[in-house]
């Protein structure tokens, strides 16, 4: 795995610099906004992968809570598979279909998107047993407020211009994109400040309440008029297919570029926590293990 | 079932007499959200047309602020000699604990509320041109979300440094839909402009959500250490 970083390093950073490139040069200049608009290569592949990372977090912290008991693991295994099923299956009913149609969403992008989370779930015990559930959380939770702050910055640059205002208060997917800001940031701040030997429980804690807070977010501005572009991918929004073609390279791009970064802060972090267990073993065991038997596990082997 | 209610109940009636004995937290608070009034009245001096407008996020922000107030004392209190490590010992059901301890914010809150109602009503000329009856389930409701997080994120909070400061980091990002539909709906009902059915229903589900989630999770909480 080790070897794979260095290549995987180099792939991103070629990637990137393809990205910039047909930002800038290749895709076509939008007939109404001219160049101003180029700042979408940024500001929307930014804007998912920060909302894939908070997905994965979410997961995770459920994941992770619950672990603790045996029959909690059972109950929260049952419940993804029947939210999956359920979820696909209820965005094919035509009543669903005909409410989707009103808001411009394809039921297959839809379900698509419900799918996701038994496999991620699933997927994520796998990967990631125990403690390194929780690490995977915390890493997410920090690169997707990188993201999300990306976004956060580009979103009023682009919109001076266009918009001819830096913040439309009233607006749905910016308010809650900055909520979701908000509560992620109270959740690092939480892991930083929290003392007790539980962090993990109360920080997964925290991110289920951000989930549920969300989707009541965006329903509390629903009588608000939107200012937002359509979705491009599942919606209705038109966009020119070179367009596309360079948003989702980007998206690649940027997707490879937060998966370099998490695994680094990922590996750092499990890094963290075996010094950190090397350090309480050794006041625990008393000085004379000390010089002979304790070092610290710098082999990144499973033990 | 009535073990249940029996614990809550004597953990609410023990709440409420010590409240009543010493008045810590509603003093504060009163006095708190009092000088927010006077304030907020020097430094914008509403007609009575603008302060429609803009009482209903007034209210709300000096409601909030002073319900932290009390937030942060329901587990401090249970610090002192070690109350609390004796509640997690003790098998009483731990969501007991939690919702006697959300019921006693509700109601110094909602106390607190009615005697500051009567000074917003002076210091801003308010008259409501809407139904005015609808103010008080968006009252009710909106304090059950304020103290329901509330009471869970300062549980949480005590195991943290700082905590008087982490309560309201943790609590103020999750209240967000609620303190916009309270600030909303009360603003629609005193301008009678637009209905406000849309932000009860709001904040009613609001309520249901986080009040299921605040119980299904505070075992976990209160156990951890």
């Amino acid at each position: 795995m080790k070897r794979i970083f260095p290549i995987l390093s180099m792939v991103t950073a070629i990637l990137l610099a393809y990205a910039l490139y047909q930002a800038l040069v290749v895709a076509p200049t939008d007939a109404l906004q001219g160049d101003v608009y180029r700042i979408i290569y940024y500001h929307v592949p930014s804007a998912w992968t920060a909302f894939l990372l908070f997905f994965i977090n979410f997961v995770a912290s459920v994941r992770y809570l619950a672990s603790a008991k045996p029959s909690s693991q059972v109950a929260a295994k049952w419940i993804v598979i029947a939210v999956g099923v359920v979820g696909v299956v209820a965005c094919f009913l035509p009543q669903v279909q005909e409410q989707l149609k009103a808001y411009n969403m394809r039921p297959s992008a839809l379900a698509t998107t419900v799918v996701l989370i038994p496999i991620f779930y699933f997927l994520l015990g796998k990967w990631f047993p125990g403690q390194r559930m929780d690490v995977l959380a915390l890493t997410t939770a920090e690169v997707g407020v990188v993201f999300c702050t990306i976004v956060l910055v580009t979103g009023p640059i682009w919109a001076r211009p266009v918009w001819g205002i830096w913040w439309a208060p009233g607006d749905i997917r910016l308010t809650s994109t900055l909520v979701l800001w908000l509560i992620y940031v109270s959740y690092l701040v939480l892991r930083r400040f929290s003392n007790s030997a539980q962090t993990q429980m109360l920080a997964a804690a925290l991110a289920i309440f951000g989930a549920l807070d969300v989707p009541l977010v965006y329903f509390s501005i629903w009588f608000f008029r939107t200012q937002h572009p359509q979705p491009v991918i599942g919606g209705g929004g038109s966009m020119d297919p070179r367009m596309l073609h360079t948003l989702l390279i980007s998206w690649l791009a940027f997707l490879c570029f937060a998966f370099l970064v998490c695994w680094s802060r990922f590996r750092l972090e499990l890094l963290h926590r075996e010094v950190d267990e090397a350090h309480a073993m050794e006041s625990l065991s008393g000085s004379e293990v000390h010089a002979a038997s304790v070092s610290l596990p710098l082999n990144r082997r499973a033990q | 079932m009535n073990s249940f209610w029996a614990v809550t109940l004597a953990t609410l009636r023990k709440d409420i007499r010590l409240e009543w004995r010493s008045k810590d937290a509603l003093n504060s608070m009163l006095f708190f959200s009092l000088q927010v009034v006077v304030i907020f009245v020097f430094s914008f001096d509403p007609l009575a047309e603008e302060s429609r407008q803009i009482v209903g996020g007034l209210v709300w922000i000096a409601f909030l602020f002073a319900a932290v107030v009390a937030l942060n004392q329901t587990w401090a209190r249970e610090l002192r000699n070690q109350v609390l490590d004796a509640y997690r010992v003790s098998p009483a059901p731990a969501n007991a604990l939690f919702l006697a301890k959300a019921l006693g914010n509700f109601i110094f809150v909602t106390v607190l509320q009615a005697l500051m109602a009567p000074l917003f009503i002076v210091f801003y000329n308010l008259r409501a041109l809407g139904p005015a009856w609808q103010l008080i389930p968006i009252t009710l409701l909106g304090t059950w979300a304020l103290v329901v997080n509330g009471t869970f994120f300062a549980a949480m909070s005590l195991r943290t440094r700082s905590r008087e400061i982490m309560l309201p980091l943790l609590l103020f990002p999750i209240s967000i839909p609620a303190v916009i539909a309270m600030v909303a709906g009360t603003s629609a009902i005193l301008t009678g402009e637009n209905s406000a059915h849309f932000y009860i229903v709001l904040l009613l589900t609001y309520d249901v959500v986080f009040t299921t989630a605040s119980l299904g999770l505070f075992e976990t909480i209160l156990h951890a250490e």
